[in-house]
């Protein structure tokens, strides 16, 4: 699929598009972001495909060329993408899919070459080193990120504020968890925010980066309630952005807004 | 009810009262509270309640309230009073309310909910479970669902004498049901997929072809199914074929009706006899009701979640007519509005589309992102305002469609 929409052409918008083009030229000479989505057959529970469908809207407000790839439990995942996507998923079908993940390994290679991985709860678990099971036994990671999870006492359900690491330049995140895991984050990763309301990790924290990869509790999905992330994501795969207009930004900024009142406001 | 001892009957009686108050004074149906306040007093009342009578236990995440009015409206062909849950209340208090109800009914239909099935299993021994489908819903208060087919399957584990009447095109509730002694399999069908992809036994990705499916890696797959639903139709265990020329729409309606009939077959009923009074159902606790509302005809539609939708798409008014979409995320609807993005709205881009509900804002940014058109409204009197006259279909989902109903006069 790809399905490039006109971008505005004002100067700076011109430019950024040129350089995002040397950048990412296919061989016909056509720009194209690759973005992967890993087991939505297994994990894609909390409307983890809104992720995919705001990446993608982003990108082609702004005149690139998006393919979208879905990658079935049965199949391999691709060395080539550019940003590769992971979901929420239920205790057994989590389980199944880092079994899978670790044998396939395409998932790794792809993240030790600089792409870029973004994961949501289930998802955000399987890529630290382990994450508890059914009864809370340990289950084996794909140790993309240098987190450690297992599972909490209680279940935290509900909506959720954090303000993330100053160092990446993105809004106040607001979103949903529902989770009872408690992630750890070792000494090779950053918690990615700090909670104001909620659970997160479970010790103050919520999700965690390091280089490109990052993970979150959030789902809601978060990327359409926080389009400063999904444009970190897309910085991070193509270099600087280009604006999108305030007429394509106002539903997003509408909801946002209304979702961090409802919750300031909340008794 | 004279079988019932003193303090069950004072239950009972405690109970209808408070559901008679609460549906006078238009809080609710009055099958829920009566139910709770009866419980408090007798915790043992469903399993006295159920105590010799033939029960038949309906469940799954959609088409419980459809198929035990269908199931109910089948075994009028016994000439007996059936007791059943019509209304949808179907905890542990709105069974027991509904038993209490009709104390000489031989016969139970009781709507069940998802989660408390293996209690009520327990409590009722039921003649017949019949397990309908499984999908995502409010995954913010519900267990998950993989969790519940096995929940299930250990409950049927231990319910011997109880034959289970399920969907064979719905690989968890073929799992789910797997270890039952009995099993009629229905070919009821299933259009929502997003849940069943992969093999419930092993993780691996479902072969699929056509209406069939198998593991490739176990020997999970679908079993032989001696009901179907065929187009329009139901076949039965004979192979006869007949036209089903229900009066409430859609292919959910068609695949519940399948159910229903398989159920009635038990109790001797057979489809000549049960299919003319399937057809005389035209409405389901408000469900496709239409209502006049200023110069328009109002069609009103519940869908609690993406399958739900899914099913709600499938029979709105042929053609380009316009829809309301009302979003709530109350507590019964789950809080969590992640699964708006479950659902493709791309089939509604040939029509007028209104947004309301307390979630609207919402449902917006998905419409933006299928690059669905729509309009902001106040509500079901904003959009009529502005629309004047002609058909309106509204999709809603739980308590988004119950202001609306209370809004137009609820009509049963």
């Amino acid at each position: 699929m790809s399905t490039g929409l006109t971008g505005r052409s004002d100067d700076s918008e011109d430019s950024l598009m040129a350089q995002h083009r040397a950048r990412h030229a296919a061989p016909s000479g056509e720009s194209q972001l690759r973005l992967v989505w890993v087991y939505p057959d297994l994990l894609s529970t909390y409307g983890d495909r809104g992720n995919l469908l705001v990446l993608q809207r982003r990108a082609q407000l702004r005149g690139i060329d998006v393919e979208a790839i879905e990658v079935n439990a049965d199949q391999a995942v691709p060395a080539s993408g550019d940003i590769y996507l992971m979901g929420g998923g239920e205790d057994l079908p989590q389980i199944l899919a880092a079994r899978r993940l670790a044998a396939d390994g395409g998932l790794q290679a792809a993240a030790a070459r600089g792409a870029v991985v973004f994961a949501v709860c289930a998802g955000y678990q399987v890529i630290g080193t382990q994450f508890g099971g059914v009864e809370g036994e340990p289950v084996a990671g794909l140790g993309i990120l240098d987190i450690s999870s297992g599972r909490g006492s209680a279940r935290g359900v509900g909506e959720i504020v954090a303000d993330v690491d100053p160092e990446l330049g993105v809004d106040r995140l607001t979103g949903f968890e529902n989770h009872q895991g408690v992630t750890a984050i070792g000494a090779g990763a950053r918690p990615l925010a700090r909670v104001a309301l909620g659970v997160g990790n479970g010790d103050g924290t919520e999700g965690a980066y390091a280089g490109r990869v990052l993970g979150t509790y959030l789902h809601g999905p978060v990327l359409v309630r926080n389009p400063g992330l999904a444009d970190l994501l897309l910085r991070w795969a193509t270099g600087p952005l280009a604006p999108i207009s305030d007429a394509d930004e106002d539903w997003a900024r509408r909801l946002r807004a209304e979702r961090l009142q409802a919750v300031s406001s909340a008794p | 009810m004279s079988k019932l001892p003193l303090r069950a009957r004072l239950a009972t009686g405690i109970g209808g009262a408070a559901g008679r108050v609460s549906r006078l004074t238009g809080r609710g149906d009055g099958s829920v509270i009566g139910g709770v306040l009866g419980l408090r007093v007798e915790p043992d009342l469903l399993r006295l309640l159920a105590a010799d009578r033939q029960v038949i236990l309906v469940t799954g995440t959609n088409g419980k309230t459809t198929t035990t009015r269908l199931i109910t409206a089948g075994l009028g062909a016994l000439g007996q009073q059936v007791a059943s849950n019509a209304f949808g209340a179907n905890m542990a208090a709105g069974l027991a309310s509904a038993l209490g109800r009709a104390p000489q009914a031989t016969y139970a239909v009781l709507e069940t909910d998802e989660r408390y099935l293996p209690v009520v299993i327990e409590a009722t021994s039921p003649r017949v479970v019949t397990l309908l489908n499984l999908s995502r819903d409010q995954m913010d208060r519900a267990a998950e669902i993989w969790l519940i087919a096995r929940r299930w399957r250990d409950a049927l584990a231990d319910a011997p004498d109880t034959l289970v009447i399920a969907n064979a095109d719905d690989p968890l509730i073929v799992c789910a049901a797997s270890s039952a002694k009995r099993v009629t399999w229905v070919a009821a069908g299933q259009r929502w997929h997003e849940d069943s992809w992969c093999c419930p036994e092993c993780g691996s990705h479902l072969r699929r072809a056509g209406a069939d499916w198998r593991c490739p890696e176990c020997s999970f797959g679908r079993p032989r199914t001696p009901w179907a639903l065929d187009g329009e139709a139901v076949i039965d265990p004979h192979g006869q074929r007949r036209e089903l020329d229900l009066a409430l729409p859609g292919r959910a309606n068609r695949s519940n009706a399948v159910v229903a009939l398989a159920v009635a077959d038990v109790f001797g009923v057979t489809a000549d006899q049960a299919l003319p009074l399937l057809r005389q159902v035209t409405s389901v606790a408000g469900r496709y009701t239409v209502v006049p509302r200023g110069g328009c005809m109002v069609r009103l539609l519940l869908a609690k979640n993406p399958a739900g939708w899914l099913e709600a798409f499938d029979v709105l008014t042929p053609g380009d007519g316009p829809v309301l979409l009302a979003v709530n995320a109350q507590i019964p609807d789950g809080k969590d509005t992640s699964w708006l993005w479950d659902v493709d709205y791309r089939v509604l881009r040939n029509r007028p589309v209104y947004v309301s509900g307390e979630r609207r804002l919402d449902l917006a940014v998905r419409l933006e992102a299928d690059e669905v058109e729509f309009e902001l409204t106040a509500g079901l009197d904003d959009v009529v305002d502005r629309i004047q006259t002609g058909d309106l279909d509204v999709i809603a989902n739980y308590t988004a469609f119950q202001q609306i109903r209370t809004l137009v006069g609820r009509t049963e």
